[in-house]
């Protein structure tokens, strides 16, 4: 038992230093096989012990491996997930905490990154890009994504992860199949000394063991997940917890700062979209058409009772806004901007009385309101509003109360409601009650177009925008303030780039502050300095932090970019 | 955010307008008119119909609650000194009324109460809802908001004003409602007798006021505590009782509220009748009758009673679906014109166009009934309309005698499966008519197994099954059952019979006796063996035989009625089959949908550069296609560097494979905004968010494999 484990991590070593590509190959095609096999059984029942080993001999490497072309392989190995075929899937392959692929331990879970050797059977890309393209071997090169994507059709020995889930499901599951996880491992480490050589970017030393050790995982990762196969996944609710209990993470620390990018604002972000064609555009005009069709069925079912709800991928924004001029020209109706980031349903009332029913005056809660609106449309009959929602799940409205004083409005039989959801868990925000006043009819309506209007807000982006915006606002606030105030901010503000690099810097302490202030001869006592912070706080410019003994810190709660971009336009002004 | 647009033109009447949706897409038929009028008016005959039966099973309970009502404040009424009343005046009546999970349809429940109390006891009654009273002061608030609102109503709405200081809400407090309450039954009893009269005779002097917490749940204890505790100080003055709505158990009250609380309420147990015996009514009555032409194909009424018992119990669900049934089948079908009463049938059939004749011809069921006939009638019927329409109103007549044929014997085959131990053709008579409808089920295996048993029943309970079975036929409006009463008759009459010829049966007694002489055990097994052997080659009693008979009649009946309605020509007018489209409309998998474009968007897209064998996909895939695999690969927290890398990785091999090298090391801007914009959808749609754990990283939010 023991010894084919002491052959084994002697051979992988040895692999590291002296197997060429093609003998990987051979070697997969070959022997690997059957040995690998023998070797199975017993891995299953020593497995951690081997573990451990492994983990040793990759501790003695780790200096030696690592680079970023894995790790984009890793990133690219795409058909791991062998779930997705047509809609007929099960539920449970959709919603379950499904973790087969990396069931068992913290380890692997945390270096899943770290499975792109298994399937890098390969050089780095930059080598030969054009080669590769051809011969479908080469084509790997390129990348682990692609070399799934092909391996599927050619050489399956070598598609170590994807078919794993597919391979469980197989009665009798081919040797091949089974061994090549474990000899990926080897070959992959080989190609990582490889890689190693050119690739000029080299990651923080955080990363690398935890790399390693995955790299050398594998082989019990095969065995372990098996077993846990036949425990049928019994403690998946441990796992999750026991995944998520560690704050430790093992990615890689770069960071888009190095990659000396400028960072795209709104305006360039949306011209640069608009120079890129959009993909499949027939295709998705097509689709659109099969929607399209089914307007005057809305309208139908509208008219008796029931609302509509569409979902599914892609931006239904313009959809609804062609039955919007189509169908509801004649028609008094509302369209309501979900993803508007400061709407309210306060506002979607308002709007229903203010413009709809003519009415004038305030109310003092919603549901007055919401009561007002419902006894004027029982009232008259012939007020009729059809109410259009994009994105009735967004963050503004996916509240338990606007849902719940939205779908009794959609419950009035003179108002008619088409929404369309994106978020994969909108449904949750229904529960049984809530339903049955909506009174939905689901319609797919997948359209592939682009979420433009709905992503183009800056909440709702992320950290690459957020950096314009805040930067002016905070440019825009400072301008309005004293001199002195705005010394203030930039001691705060240079204290906190100073502390950059340092991940747990608290806030600069309000005592401290008020010493370096008094030297700057900016504030002559605590209250006045008080008096200017709480105007920053109300600007939301700071934020003050209680520490564990009870010292005021001070932040900005801005990026450090920004705030360097920031300080450099302060010193152009003055 | 909000936008309304308002039309300058005058806008047409409403119903006018559904019509017109109706008739705009199928604008190739001329009946679409008379089809959305049939439509809806066989809705509303449904709709009526299930209304009814709502009511009639709702009726006991009401009838006991309003009897538990007026009990509850007689003393009040009376006003007795008693001791043992004064004692229970501290208690606060209270019904606790139990309706079972299905929530969505308690407010019709809800509803027909406050109605009957309205007419027979109280016109002060109060709904209040968890969501309105989130403290004390709210439901004080709501409560006294609904009461006096109800007592201008009754009074026949007095001025504008009086609603305003309703509004202004006085001050809301048990005293004011006491004073409200007095004022109000005072002003009863001076008011001029002739205007007063009605009013007051249906509800006494001093009516009690009913406050009705529908959903006893979700209210808060401290709200519901307070409101029990300080009620009951003024019971004196206030005829006060309550009805909990309960979805869960009675227990929860005692949850809810410590003993301290609930001792002060003197609580009724009521039990509203449950929503699976409200659906086997409501289907018996809608579905297995040949009152209504319309009818469900066994996958649409699977999927309906699926949804009912998986997901929400809920009766007024069903009928939503049923309603949405009917709608897509008179949309879709242009044929449903002829699904009317039979009355009408043929005025519509000869009415039909040369295109709706073309349809019939077209339907599957009727070409295989073509192809049955001679070729001269086949011919006749290909290219002679007025043919096809005597043709076809015949067929539509047969269909009619089909169905009502079908319903009784399914309600006699019910009579015999639904006694069977184990129930092999299940319980309910729903489950049997889906059987049925499935296919033929005497082909079945449980319809072999079930007369196996069937034919092991005893004779009781056989009689008294074939008298069920005599009543129902008698009962039925088919004509061709005469012979078939006459002959169940005859089975009765037997069996009757054989109960003066019953002594034979000594023999095989006498044998028993003799076995138990015997205390050898080899002599025992002996004469086992041979008892056996005699009973197999023993003829059998006449019992016996005539047992065989009837459930082999029985057989020969199923045979006969129940072949399921597929195999019955012209079946597509009247049977609504598109279980796929109701599924898809009721019972939607919104993340089944997401799943698959994202991980298979060929599914959506057919282009062929995106077909891809195995799991996979193409790395040609649209932007966020290939984002989210990638993210895929990932454990909690993705960095977005090398995300990025990554993609444009993907990007690059898909669109360029002799890109210049040069500009492999900085990422093209336009692949940088593609990313970013894939990215952003990806949070839009809730597999990811940003993270504050580390610089640059994003959170996955999905778990796993999906």
């Amino acid at each position: 038992m023991s010894r084919p484990e002491g052959t084994r991590s002697s051979r992988r070593s040895l692999q590291v230093k002296f197997v060429p590509d093609e003998d990987v190959l051979k070697h997969i095609a070959d022997d690997a096989g059957t040995k690998v096999r023998k070797d199975k059984a017993q891995l299953s029942i020593t497995m951690k012990r081997f573990v451990k080993k492994l983990e040793n001999i990759s501790d003695n490497e780790a200096q030696e491996i690592l680079e970023e072309k894995n790790y984009v392989a890793a990133l690219g190995v795409c058909a791991q997930d062998p779930v997705g075929n047509g809609s007929n899937i099960s539920g449970g392959e959709v919603y379950s905490f499904q973790t087969p692929k990396r069931s068992s331990k913290m380890a692997e879970l945390a270096s899943e990154l770290a499975q792109t050797p298994e399937q890098n059977v390969t050089p780095d890309h930059s080598k030969c890009p054009e080669k590769m393209a051809k011969t479908p071997q080469s084509n790997s090169n390129f990348l682990g994504a692609e070399i799934v994507w092909k391996c599927n059709l050619k050489k399956k020995e070598f598609v170590s992860t994807t078919p794993y889930r597919l391979r469980k499901r197989l009665a009798a599951p081919d040797p091949y199949l089974e061994s090549e996880s474990e000899y990926s491992a080897s070959c992959s480490e080989e190609e990582d000394e490889e890689d190693q050589k050119e690739v000029s970017t080299v990651l923080s030393s955080q990363k690398i063991p935890g790399r390693t050790k995955a790299a050398s995982t594998p082989p019990p990762r095969n065995s372990l997940a098996k077993k846990i196969k036949e425990q049928k996944m019994g403690n998946l609710v441990e796992e999750y917890f026991e995944a998520h209990s560690s704050s430790k993470v093992l990615t890689s620390d770069r960071t888009l700062q190095k990659l000396q990018k400028r960072r795209l604002n709104q305006q360039t972000l949306h011209d640069l979209l608009k120079k890129a064609p959009l993909a499949y555009a027939a295709e998705i005009r097509d689709l659109n058409q099969q929607h399209e069709s089914l307007f005057s069925k809305w309208m139908l079912q509208l008219h008796l009772g029931f609302n509509i709800v569409l979902y599914g991928l892609g931006s239904k924004r313009d959809l609804l806004e062609k039955f919007r001029t189509s169908l509801l020209q004649n028609s008094v109706h509302l369209v309501v901007n979900g993803y508007f980031p400061s709407i309210t349903v306060r506002s979607i009332l308002n709007s229903i009385t203010e413009e709809v029913l003519d009415h004038i005056g305030t109310f003092r809660s919603p549901l007055d309101q919401l009561e007002f609106i419902i006894k004027r449309f029982k009232e008259d009959s012939s007020l009729e509003l059809y109410v259009l929602i994009h994105n009735l799940d967004s963050q503004m409205l996916r509240g338990e109360r606007s849902q719940q004083i939205l779908a009794q409005l959609s419950s009035l039989p003179s108002i008619y409601l088409i929404a369309s959801i994106d978020h994969i868990n909108a449904p949750l925000m229904w529960d049984q009650a809530k339903l049955s006043l909506y009174n939905w009819l689901w319609y797919e309506t997948t359209t592939f177009s682009p979420y433009v209007e709905e992503t183009s807000y800056e909440n709702s982006l992320l950290v690459q925008q957020s950096g314009s915006l805040a930067l002016s606002s905070l440019m825009h606030v400072l301008h309005s303030l004293t001199l002195n105030a705005r010394g203030i901010f930039r001691l705060l503000a240079q204290h906190q780039l100073e502390k950059k690099d340092n991940p747990s810097y608290p806030g600069l302490s309000f005592h401290d502050f008020y010493q370096q202030c008094r030297e700057a001869f900016l504030v002559n006592s605590d209250l006045t300095l008080r008096a200017q912070l709480t105007e920053f706080r109300d600007h939301k410019l700071i934020r003050t932090k209680r520490g564990a003994d009870g010292v005021e810190y001070l932040l900005i709660p801005v990026d450090d970019s920004t705030l360097t971009d920031f300080l450099e336009k302060e010193d152009e002004d003055v | 955010g909000c936008f309304v647009f308002k039309p300058s033109t005058k806008k047409r009447r409403s119903s006018e307008k559904t019509a017109h949706d109706f008739r705009s897409r199928s604008d190739d038929s001329e009946d679409t008119e008379l089809r959305f009028v049939t439509c809806q008016s066989l809705w509303n005959q449904i709709k009526s119909e299930t209304e009814q039966i709502q009511e009639d099973l709702n009726k006991q309970l009401l009838d006991n609650l309003v009897n538990f009502l007026s009990r509850s404040h007689s003393e009040f009424q009376e006003k007795t000194t008693e001791w043992t009343c004064r004692m229970k005046f501290r208690e606060i009546p209270t019904a606790a009324l139990v309706l079972g999970v299905n929530v969505t349809d308690h407010d019709l429940t809800f509803r027909g109460l406050s109605d009957v109390l309205q007419d027979n006891i109280t016109p002060y009654i109060a709904l209040l809802e968890a969501k309105d009273c989130l403290g004390i002061k709210n439901l004080m608030q709501k409560l006294m908001g609904q009461l006096m609102n109800c007592d201008i109503d009754v009074d026949s709405l007095e001025d504008e004003d009086c609603v305003q200081v309703s509004q202004n809400r006085i001050r809301c407090s048990m005293s004011s409602l006491i004073s409200w309450y007095e004022s109000v039954t005072k002003k009863t009893d001076s008011e001029t007798p002739s205007k007063k009269r009605n009013s007051s005779s249906r509800h006494w002097q001093s009516p009690p006021v009913v406050v009705i917490f529908k959903d006893m749940e979700s209210f808060t204890t401290k709200v519901l505590q307070d409101f029990i505790a300080i009620s009951s100080q003024h019971i004196h003055e206030l005829p006060l009782v309550l009805i909990f709505g309960i979805a869960t158990s009675p227990m929860i009250i005692h949850r809810l509220l410590p003993h301290s609380v609930s001792s002060l309420l003197c609580i009724e147990l009521f039990q509203s009748l449950s929503c699976k015996e409200h659906l086997s009514t409501i289907i018996d009555k809608l579905l297995l009758t040949s009152r209504f032409p319309f009818k469900l194909g066994e996958k649409v009424l699977q999927v309906l009673i699926n949804i009912f018992l998986y997901h929400d119990f809920s009766v007024q669900n069903f009928i939503k679906g049923f309603q949405l049934c009917i709608v897509e089948h008179f949309y879709s079908q242009p044929l449903s014109v002829l699904c009317c009463q039979l009355v009408d049938v043929k005025k519509r059939v000869y009415s039909l166009s040369h295109d709706q004749c073309e349809n019939i011809r077209r339907l599957p069921s009727f070409r295989r009934y073509v192809e049955k006939q001679e070729s001269g009638k086949q011919i006749e019927l290909l290219t002679n309309d007025s043919f096809l329409k005597e043709e076809t109103e015949k067929l539509l007549e047969d269909l009619h005698v089909y169905h009502e044929n079908y319903v009784s014997i399914l309600r006699c085959l019910h009579v015999f499966t639904s006694s069977l131990p184990k129930y092999p053709l299940g319980k309910q008579i729903r489950e049997l008519h889906c059987a049925c409808l499935e296919s033929r089920v005497w082909e079945t295996e449980e319809y072999e197994s079930s007369l196996q048993l069937a034919r092991m029943l005893n004779k009781t309970d056989l009689v008294t099954m074939l008298q069920q079975c005599v009543e129902i036929l008698m009962s039925s409006s088919g004509k061709e059952f005469d012979k078939t009463v006459e002959k169940l008759k005859e089975f009765l009459t037997q069996f009757q019979n054989l109960e003066e010829a019953s002594q034979e049966r000594d023999v095989s007694v006498s044998s028993q006796k003799e076995l138990q002489k015997k205390t050898d055990l080899y002599h025992l097994q002996k004469t086992l063996l041979e008892l056996k052997e005699s009973r197999r080659s023993k003829k059998l009693t006449k019992f016996e035989m005539l047992r065989f008979e009837v459930v082999d009649y029985i057989d020969s009946l199923v045979r006969k009625y129940l072949v399921p309605a597929d195999d019955r020509t012209l079946h597509e007018i009247v049977y609504f089959n598109a279980a796929t489209v109701l599924r898809g409309h009721l019972n939607a998998a919104p993340r089944t949908a997401l799943h698959t474009a994202l991980n298979n968007p060929h599914w959506y897209l057919k282009n062929q550069a995106l077909k891809c064998d195995g799991g996979g996909i193409s790395n040609k895939a649209p932007d966020i296609c290939i984002v989210y695999k990638l993210h895929l690969e990932c454990g909690r927290l993705i960095n977005l560097v090398d995300w990025l890398e990554a993609f444009s990785t993907v990007v690059m091999a898909a669109e360029e494979p002799n890109a210049d090298g040069a500009s492999s090391d900085q990422v093209d801007d336009i692949i940088h905004a593609r990313f970013i914009r894939a990215v952003s959808e990806l949070e839009l749609l809730g597999f990811i968010k940003p993270s504050k754990q580390k610089t640059d990283h994003v959170a996955r939010l999905t778990w796993g494999g999906c």
